[in-house]
């Protein structure tokens, strides 16, 4: 099997996990920068949208780094998608298609079912609920737990900061409650 | 702009610690930081809400598996960097944050967990889900803009 074929095959955890891992030691010695994605949500707010908001009121320009960094990620993912995606279906854990499929979702080929993440979908209730309430709350509490999956759960758990464990551990509960609890009655709408 | 210095819980949480001046050509090595990062993510299905899914349906060891080890590389360079106190590219001292609990991190991080099992990213999966062509996601970007600009204005009544 050629290189290239390897490489577009999807990556296992323990290839993926080291290298996400990896960007920590990077970032902090390459420019001495605290690796974290959220705040970059902030720094747009405070770029384009600050309204005399104390909050908003800091000198971003210091963090455009944090700017380049997602942007990276952007273009990251443009690469990834075009040059070196996987040809094969997602393979994905049978429990999970037959949950899936109670719900009502009935495309499984891509990383994203288009059953939601359709633009068509953009102005249906599905749409207001699955974009515009689930991106509000990711930015919202994002920005009131201080921190995201990597500000939190991977530098702050690296830094052994018990406040970033507490966070952690608040994402998951609230990541369970949705699934769970929640996601049946919302699906139940459509 | 003059520069304000934030309480505790207002530090941003990826600050630049860099004391020397960078020019904006510098910053290109942060794009190519990015770049990876956002392959990984595609690559490793960290960006699907079908993971996600599975995550919470503990129906695949996948995301725990990344998160995990991501954790622990993290962690041990974290520690090798402070043993042997190892300078940065342009010789300066690494500087760590010690973070404050308070309860912005249960509320926060319990909203902030119901939104990631709906949209099935966090912020930076939503960079490359956009990136992968999934145009849609500028919609849950721009409300995620919103949801942070909303917490500024309402920061000084929200319990932290």
């Amino acid at each position: 099997m050629d290189f290239l074929e390897l490489v577009r095959r999807p990556w296992p955890w323990y290839v993926a996990g080291p290298l996400i891992g990896l960007t920590v030691p990077t970032l902090l010695l390459i420019g001495n920068k605290s690796f974290g994605i959220s705040s970059s949500l902030r720094h747009i707010c405070a770029a384009c949208i600050p309204a005399n908001i104390s909050f908003f009121n800091y000198d971003w320009k210091k963090e455009i780094w944090n700017l380049v960094f997602v942007f990276g990620i952007f273009i990251g993912g443009i690469l990834a998608t075009n040059f070196l995606a996987n040809p094969n279906d997602l393979v994905l854990s049978p429990d999970t298609v037959a949950d899936l499929k109670a719900l009502g979702i009935k495309d499984f080929a891509g990383l994203m079912p288009t059953d939601l993440f359709e633009v068509s979908n953009l102005f249906t209730l599905k749409g207001f609920i699955f974009f515009i309430v689930g991106g509000f709350l990711v930015g919202f509490g994002t920005r009131w737990a201080g921190g995201c999956t990597s500000g939190h759960a991977i530098m702050g758990l690296s830094t052994l900061q018990w406040p970033s464990l507490i966070a952690t551990c608040c994402f998951m509960i609230g990541g369970f409650t949705m699934t769970h609890l929640l996601l049946p009655y919302i699906f139940n709408l459509f | 702009m003059q520069k304000v210095e934030f309480p505790e819980p207002m530090v941003c949480d990826a600050p630049n610690d860099m004391a020397k001046k960078e020019s904006i050509f510098a910053n290109v090595k942060y794009m190519v930081v990015g770049i990876m990062f956002g392959i990984v993510f595609v690559k490793a299905e960290i960006i699907s809400w079908f993971r996600i899914q599975e995550m919470f349906r503990l129906q695949s060891f996948h995301m725990y598996g990344v998160i995990g080890s991501a954790v622990i590389v993290g962690m041990l360079s974290v520690y090798l960097i402070k043993k042997f106190n190892i300078k940065t590219l342009s010789g300066e001292t690494v500087q760590f944050h010690p973070k404050k609990f308070n309860r912005g991190q249960i509320f926060g991080g319990l909203m902030f967990g119901l939104g990631w099992a709906i949209t099935g990213a966090c912020p930076g999966p939503l960079f490359a889900q956009i990136g992968s062509g999934y145009v849609v996601v500028i919609a849950t970007l721009l409300s995620a803009i919103a949801g942070t600009w909303t917490y500024g204005l309402l920061r000084d009544k929200l319990p932290h």
